[in-house]
């Protein structure tokens, strides 16, 4: 068993990861807030933009003055709905908000609208793939409408946050930002997974928001925020569903994939030490620390009732019309999984392929490129090799390339057509990338063509032949491997202007005699 | 009978931030009791076919559509803050069981 700081005068123990999944099962609760790329905010004409000018972007309603009256956006509830819709989840026929008290001065009217008994969504699921390609089900409990806080400054003290902090600057822009609150049901049975479930799960959500095209689902601003509630129960050999759920920790506000995965794990072991010895959880927050990878003590979670909700007054009820939601219903693109699943066996990939263009982010652009005309092999090929190496090269994402699909297909074209070569055709890209216009344009502006004229090409064979007589004599001897030799002196005086196979046919009609075509 | 307690009017006092006299406790208990019992006679005339509801007004779905309307300038957003620094709403340290 091993320590980790915890803050001044405190330490927490861990027990070895292994050791702590042999011995207990993880249950997971995550809790992802959504912050939606609404025009305004929920509930009143506020614009969202991020990075304004503190306090530019308020109101009576959000700053919660008195007399004034909310209401709802219409674009907030559609994307609400549709969220719940591609989690697939049921929507529910009637619904309202209700205030969530609390005293703390980053919400101005001291409690937050949100939602209560009634969310607006609720009881979906979401497949979750993992790296090896298992599927886990995460069973959605509800998706629910709020509002976001403002942002608070903590002044003084030596650390920036909220301990020790003399005062607190509040700027009021983000009060108000319609925020979906989506909260996943006890996951069980991901055993020793449970942190790759979880960062897996994560990341499936991105995705599908951004499919969705609801959110800038940008984890770094805090558009994408995530809380982990974790707990431990013992592992009996049989029927481990039966055995109670454990006291859970909440740990608020960890913000990158690789994250969830670490601060999953970390409570693993937090929790399984302080059971191995006998000692209770203690239901509270914890702060997640990014550099130290340690989660530390926030407050003790208070009840549920200490909230006192209570319907919102001040809004309407929703109701959700059947015809009006099966509307929505049509707008739901293909879930991520299933057309990553569809396009591989449309294009005749393997997993590894497919994988290695998820992961450079170009399954959009081969899928566009296909559109546009090239063969998937020939597409992979453009969008996972030379452009992702440019890519990477110039510190750009690929689809911010200077190069369109259409422009691609038509390079591809002219390898096709024993126009180019691949090095051609890679000299034409260069030209393409700089801008110096389409594929056609820059291959005649820079010279850069197959030469198919015989008779040019036989004047450089012989001389390549003459250059090099060891290797002819090699080749002579059998050994036509060696012919690679004269090809690449052929390609190089030619400077990569002609087409090697053809090269090649030429060096072996000189040097070996052809059957029907010796001169004897 | 007093639906609330002593206790249960301390609890909400402390999590309204309102610091209450226990003469004040015990005598707001009783009054609070009785309009919690006035208002559960409502509970008695509602029959099955009365639904809950949470407003006087028969609507549901008014919205509004996304579109920006003019801010508060932020001199004015913060015209009323009894403290105010680099544009920002001064407030107290905010846990102060620290």
């Amino acid at each position: 068993m091993t320590t980790t700081a915890n803050g001044p005068g405190t330490l927490d123990e861990v027990l070895d990861y292994d050791t702590a999944t042999a011995a207990f099962d993880p249950v997971m609760g995550l809790e992802v807030h959504v912050e939606l790329n609404t025009v305004t905010k929920m509930f009143c004409g506020c614009p969202t933009e991020f990075g304004a000018e503190p306090n530019t972007q308020v109101c009576p309603v959000c700053l919660g003055l008195p007399g004034a009256l909310p209401v709802l956006n219409r674009a907030g509830l559609e994307s609400a709905v549709r969220i719940g819709l591609a989690l697939n989840c049921r929507i529910a026929p009637l619904c309202r908000f209700a205030r969530k008290n609390y005293f703390y001065p980053d919400m101005p009217k001291n409690f937050q609208t949100s939602q209560y008994d009634e969310p607006i969504a609720h009881d979906g699921w979401l497949d979750v793939e993992l790296s090896d390609g298992e599927v886990y089900r995460v069973a959605i409990e509800r998706a629910h409408m709020e509002e976001d806080t403002g942002k608070s400054l903590h002044v003084g003290g030596s650390t920036g946050r909220i301990h020790g902090a003399d005062y607190s600057l509040v700027d009021y822009n983000r009060a108000g930002i319609p925020l979906i609150e989506i909260v996943t049901k006890p996951l069980t049975g991901a055993g020793e997974r449970a942190p790759e479930v979880a960062k897996a799960y994560v990341s499936s959500l991105r995705d599908l928001l951004k499919g969705l095209g609801v959110s800038d689902v940008k984890m770094e601003q805090g558009s994408l925020r995530c809380d982990v509630n974790l707990s431990l129960r013992s592992r009996q050999d049989d029927d481990q569903m039966s055995v109670p759920l454990g006291t859970r920790s909440e740990t608020k506000n960890v913000n990158s994939l690789r994250s969830i995965e670490r601060a999953v794990r970390y409570e693993i072991k937090r929790h399984a030490a302080r059971l191995r010895t006998g000692q209770k959880i203690v239901q509270e927050t914890r702060h997640w620390h990014e550099d130290t990878g340690i989660t530390t003590s926030g407050r003790e979670k208070s009840d549920a009732e200490d909230y006192r909700y209570f319907p919102e007054p001040d809004l309407v009820p929703m109701q959700s019309d059947p015809e009006w939601v099966d509307s929505l219903r049509a707008t739901i693109p293909e879930p991520p999984a299933e057309r990553r699943r569809r396009l591989r066996a449309e294009w005749g990939f393997s997993e590894a392929e497919l994988r290695d263009l998820i992961n450079a982010g170009a399954v959009d652009l081969v899928a566009a490129t296909i559109e546009a005309g090239a063969t998937p092999a020939a597409a992979r090929k453009w969008w996972s090799g030379e452009l992702a190496r440019q890519a990477k090269a110039r510190g750009v994402d690929l689809c911010d390339l200077p190069i369109t699909c259409e422009q691609v297909v038509e390079l591809q074209g002219m390898v096709d057509a024993g126009r180019l070569t691949d090095t051609l055709a890679r000299q034409v890209l260069d030209g393409v990338l700089a801008e110096e216009g389409g594929p056609e344009k820059v291959a005649a502006a820079r010279g850069l063509s197959v030469v198919s004229d015989d008779s040019a090409l036989g004047a450089a064979v012989d001389r390549a032949i003459e250059a090099n007589p060891a290797v002819v004599k090699k080749i002579l001897s059998g050994k036509t491997a060696a012919t690679g030799a004269l090809i690449g002196a052929v390609m190089r005086d030619m400077r990569g202007k002609a087409d090697a196979a053809r090269v090649k046919d030429l060096v072996l009609k000189r040097l070996v005699p052809q059957e029907g075509e010796t001169d004897l | 009978m007093s639906a609330i307690s002593r206790e249960e009017v301390a609890h909400l006092a402390m999590l309204a931030r309102i610091d209450l006299a226990p003469a004040e406790l015990d005598r707001l208990a009783g009054q609070l009791g009785a309009i919690l019992d006035s208002v559960a006679t409502v509970q008695q005339v509602a029959g099955e076919d009365v639904p809950a509801t949470s407003h006087p007004m028969p609507l549901t779905n008014v919205t509004r559509p996304d579109e920006p309307r003019p801010c508060l300038k932020a001199d004015e957003a913060l015209s009323g803050a009894p403290e105010k620094e680099q544009q920002r709403f001064r407030v107290p340290r905010i846990l102060q069981e620290d």
